[in-house]
C-alpha cells in the first residue's frame, strides 16, 4: 500500500519533470515528434528502473557512514558519503553502456529504437536526480525501487504529452517571438498546472 | 575572437538558457527565492570557470575517445568542492539548495562549453568563455527568482517589501508564482521578450 502510494505520488503529484524540472534538456530537445518521444522516454523508465537500486546497493554498503562495516568492524567511522556525486554518476554512465551492448547482443531492434537516445540519458538530470533523491530522503530497497521506475513512468507521460501538443501546435498561429522555446515553457507550465490537481490522492 | 567579446557575448546576446537551451534541468527549481538563487548563480559561474580553465590546461593530453570520462570527473571534482563549501559556510542555504547542487553535474551547460570551447582554445579565452556563461545563466536565474519572489511572497531576499497598507487594501500574492508552473510561465515570458528585443526569431 505504501509503495503503491510513493508510486502514485511521485508518477503524477511530485512529477521529476514537472514539479522538479530534472530532465528538462532532453524533453525540450526530444519532444518535437511523439514517435522519438516514446523511444527516449521508454529508455529513461529502462534505465531508470536498472541504475536506481545499483546506486542504492553501492551507497548502502560503501559510501553511507559506517556502511564498509561488513569488510571490518574498524571500517565503521568511515564515512565516504562526500564521493555521492562522482560515484552515482560513474555508476550511471557505467550502467548505460552495459544496457547497450547487452540490448544490442539481445535484440537489434531495440537497440536500434533505442540505440542514439541511450547516450544521452547519462547526462539526463532525472537519472541523477532520483539518485540523489532516494539519499536525501532515507528510501529502502523497495522504495528506491519503486521510486525509480515510477519517476520514469512519470517523465515518460510528461515528454509524451508534450511532443503529442507540440506536434499540433505546427499548424496554430503563434507570435513570432514565442516560437519554439516560449511556447513550449508557457504549455510546460500549463500541463504542470494540469498534474497539480492530482495532489491529495491517496489510497 | 577577442577576450571581451567571448566574455560578453553568452550574457545576452547568446545566452545560455534562452538561446542555446542547455542547463535549464537544474535552474529552475531553485528560483522560488532570490538568495538560492544567486547562491547557484555563482556556484554554477565558478564550476564552469574552473573546469573550463582545468579542461582547457590538459586538453593536448586527453585521449580522443575517452574524453567525456575525463569531462565528466572534472565537473564532479568541482562539484563535490563546492557543495562542500556550500555545506561548510552556508549550511541553510545548502539545505535549501538540497540535491541541486548535486545535480549541477548533468548540469548541460556545463559539459557543453566543456565540449564546445575548453577543448580547442588556450587558457584565457576559455576562462572568460566560462564567466560569461556562467553569469548569462546566473542573470535569467536571478531575474527569474527576484520576479517569484517578490510577487509570490512580497519579500526581496527575505525581508518584506510590499507594504502591509496595500495587503490591507486588498493586493494577495501570487501563489502560483511560488509554484513549479510560476517558474515555467516566467521563463517563456523572459524568452518572448529576449527574442523581441534581439530579434532573432526561431523557425518552428
Amino acid at each position: 500500500m505504501e509503495l503503491i502510494n510513493l508510486a502514485i505520488k511521485a508518477i503524477f503529484v511530485e512529477n521529476i519533470l514537472l514539479a522538479f524540472f530534472l530532465g528538462m534538456c532532453s524533453y525540450l530537445a526530444v519532444s518535437k515528434k511523439v514517435s522519438t518521444a516514446i523511444g527516449l522516454g521508454i529508455a529513461v523508465v529502462f534505465v531508470l528502473a536498472i541504475t536506481t537500486p545499483v546506486n542504492w546497493f553501492v551507497y548502502t554498503y560503501v559510501l553511507k557512514k559506517g556502511a564498509l562495516i561488513w569488510i571490518s568492524p574498524a571500517y565503521a567511522i568511515v564515512d565516504l558519503s562526500f564521493l555521492n556525486f562522482i560515484v552515482f554518476i560513474a555508476v550511471i554512465a557505467s550502467m548505460v553502456q552495459i544496457v547497450e551492448m547487452i540490448v544490442e547482443k539481445i535484440s537489434q531492434k531495440l537497440y536500434y529504437a533505442l540505440g542514439i537516445f541511450l547516450p544521452l540519458i547519462t547526462v539526463n538530470c532525472a537519472i541523477l536526480g532520483v539518485a540523489l533523491f532516494m539519499v536525501e530522503r532515507n528510501y529502502s530497497l523497495a522504495e528506491s525501487s519503486v521510486f525509480g521506475v515510477a519517476s520514469g513512468i512519470g517523465w515518460f507521460l510528461a515528454i509524451i504529452s508534450m511532443a503529442a501538443i507540440r506536434e499540433k501546435l505546427r499548424y496554430s498561429h503563434i507570435p513570432k517571438g514565442l516560437k519554439g522555446l516560449g511556447i513550449t515553457m508557457l504549455i510546460t507550465g500549463l500541463v504542470a498546472m494540469a498534474f497539480m490537481s492530482f495532489s491529495g490522492i491517496n489510497i | 575572437m577577442s577576450n571581451q567579446k567571448i566574455f560578453l557575448e553568452p550574457i545576452i546576446k547568446n545566452n545560455p538558457i534562452t538561446v542555446q537551451v542547455l542547463g535549464i534541468c537544474s535552474s529552475l527549481a531553485v528560483t522560488s527565492q532570490l538568495k538560492p538563487s544567486l547562491v547557484m548563480a555563482v556556484s554554477v559561474t565558478v564550476i564552469i570557470a574552473l573546469s573550463n580553465v582545468i579542461v582547457s590546461l590538459i586538453r593536448s593530453w586527453i585521449p580522443k575517445n575517452v574524453r567525456m570520462i575525463v569531462e565528466m570527473t572534472v565537473i564532479a571534482t568541482m562539484v563535490i568542492l563546492v557543495d562542500q563549501f556550500l555545506r561548510a559556510f552556508m549550511f541553510d542555504v545548502s539545505k535549501q539548495l538540497s540535491v541541486f547542487v548535486g545535480l549541477i553535474i548533468t548540469n548541460c551547460i556545463v559539459l557543453g562549453r566543456l565540449e564546445g570551447f575548453a577543448l580547442h582554445n588556450p587558457v584565457a579565452p576559455s576562462l572568460f568563455d566560462g564567466l560569461g556563461n556562467g553569469i548569462g545563466y546566473g542573470l535569467v536565474l536571478v531575474i527569474i527568482g527576484f520576479f517569484r519572489e517578490l510577487l509570490g511572497s512580497g519579500k526581496f531576499l527575505g525581508a518584506q517589501v510590499i507594504p502591509d497598507g496595500l495587503y490591507d487594501a486588498g493586493y494577495v500574492d501570487n501563489g502560483l508564482l511560488m509554484l513549479a508552473p510560476g517558474a515555467f510561465f516566467l521563463l517563456g515570458l523572459i524568452v518572448w521578450l529576449q527574442r523581441s528585443v534581439t530579434g532573432q526569431y526561431e523557425e518552428d
